[in-house]
């Protein structure tokens, strides 16, 4: 059997190592395929469904589907990205994201999104929950009004044997991510930078400093989110 | 043909985004060339004297008079643009929804740090205020809004290209750089 498959996206032909998830096969063909809660290195979750296209007509997660010979991929189509734009509107109005307030923004993957696919507004009452900003850990503020439960702070952040320092806390709607409080002295500064770098919105934030990028200068300020893998010359194997 | 009528106002707003208009600089000679205001700070005109056919607001519901305000441009605009993001989702203002008002009023008016020679205790109730609102509302849950500005202001070139494309008719070409929430 081939070590490669062939396949394609948006009719274009495409060719990837097999078995690779189809968000990592698009990147390397040059397609950009939107993803939230998933992180490079860690399993993925298909938890907030951003990255869904059709295969074969049928709708699926990229993160979590392996490629195979012959798949046609849809994801560059109108009705996939109103469906994916929804998923971001819906996210927006469930906390309570003032990005004129918010560190991340200019670097948030939520709001660089809700610009990729056009947000003016989203088309759901905003939900206005009654969130905690909980700021007792030395090192970090975990603001709950934007975390977004993708759970990528709780699988890629772990202490030395391999524990998750985050974790959930209540359920159903009432869930929060946390600092497991056995562990949270677990979280030392550069585990706490790369907790904020890890967290796709700004419900993580580092004390003690913030706002180092003037405004015009970050991340999504000029160009959105996915232009880097848009504009790279695809990787041909 | 006579010039396209606009119209604005600042509910709860903090007239920032009324600055961002200003901010276009030189083009507002250009813009009193192509439009003619009406009930607007601008040229604090206060009370609609003709019908409009642009109406810009500032800023979300947070008491009786935005409510007020918000319905008679309603009323008086043909196109409603919501402004900058007290106007879309309540701004700033909005970080009160979710604590109940009676907190909101002790804290303003009691026991907050700021809180000087209130010895009476009083929480202003004169009926000539308006009424503050449970939780401060964005515009388009209260009457239909036509389109949306982003931004914290919205920059004004956002602006600029907008109101120039719903008065000549052209399409709305909103580069990337121009929408942003902050
Ligand atoms: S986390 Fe992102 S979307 Fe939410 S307020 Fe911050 S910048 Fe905006
Ligand atoms: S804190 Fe950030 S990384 Fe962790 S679950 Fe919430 S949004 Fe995801
Ligand atoms: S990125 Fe695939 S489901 Fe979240």
């Amino acid at each position: 059997m081939s070590q490669f498959v062939r396949f394609t996206i948006d009719g274009t032909e495409c060719m990837a190592s097999r078995g690779q998830y189809l968000v990592d096969a698009a990147r390397e063909n040059g397609v950009f395929i939107p993803t939230l809660c998933n992180y490079p290195g860690v399993k993925p979750k298909g938890s907030c469904r951003i990255c869904t296209v059709k295969v074969n007509g049928k709708l699926m997660t990229a993160c979590t589907t392996p490629v195979a010979e012959g798949m046609n991929i849809e994801n560059e189509s109108a009705d996939i990205n109103e469906l994916r734009k929804s998923i971001i509107e819906l996210l927006f109005v469930e906390g309570n994201h003032f990005c004129p307030a918010c560190e991340k923004s200019g670097n948030c993957e939520l709001q660089a999104l809700a610009y990729r696919f056009r947000m003016m507004v989203p088309r759901f009452p905003f939900q206005f929950p009654n969130r905690a900003v909980d700021a007792s850990h030395p090192r970090i503020i975990k603001d709950h009004n934007r975390c977004i439960l993708c759970k990528r702070c709780i699988r890629v952040i772990t202490d030395e044997s391999g524990r998750s320092i985050f974790a959930y806390r209540k359920r159903s709607a009432s869930v929060e991510v946390v600092v497991d409080p056995k562990l949270g002295k677990q979280l030392t500064e550069d585990l706490a930078q790369k907790a904020m770098d890890v967290c796709p919105v700004g419900s993580i934030l580092v004390k003690e400093k913030g706002f180092h990028v003037p405004i015009g200068e970050r991340k999504y300020d000029k160009v959105p989110i996915g232009s880097d893998i848009e504009n790279m010359q695809s990787t041909k194997i | 043909m006579s010039k396209p009528i606009v119209a604005t106002t600042s509910l709860a707003g903090c007239f920032g985004c009324h600055m961002s208009v200003l901010d276009i600089d030189e083009k507002i000679l250009e813009l009193i060339e192509l439009v003619e205001f009406n009930k607007s700070p601008i040229d604090d005109i206060k009370k609609f004297t003709k019908k409009c056919d642009i109406g810009l607001i500032e800023g979300g519901c947070c008491n009786s008079e935005n409510v007020h305000v918000l319905k008679e441009f309603r009323e008086h605009c043909r196109i409603l643009v919501a402004v900058g993001e007290c106007a879309i989702m309540g701004g700033l203002p909005a970080m009160r929804n979710g604590i109940p008002i009676e907190e909101c009023f002790n804290e303003a008016y009691l026991n907050g740090p700021t809180v000087v020679g209130n010895d009476a205790g009083i929480i202003p109730n004169d009926p000539e205020l308006p009424m503050i609102l449970d939780r401060v509302y964005p515009c388009h849950e209260i009457v239909k809004i036509d389109y949306f500005l982003p931004g914290c202001p919205p920059r004004a070139d956002l602006i600029w290209e907008a109101l120039v494309a719903l008065v000549t008719g052209d399409e709305m070409k909103l580069p990337y750089e121009v929408v942003k929430f902050d």
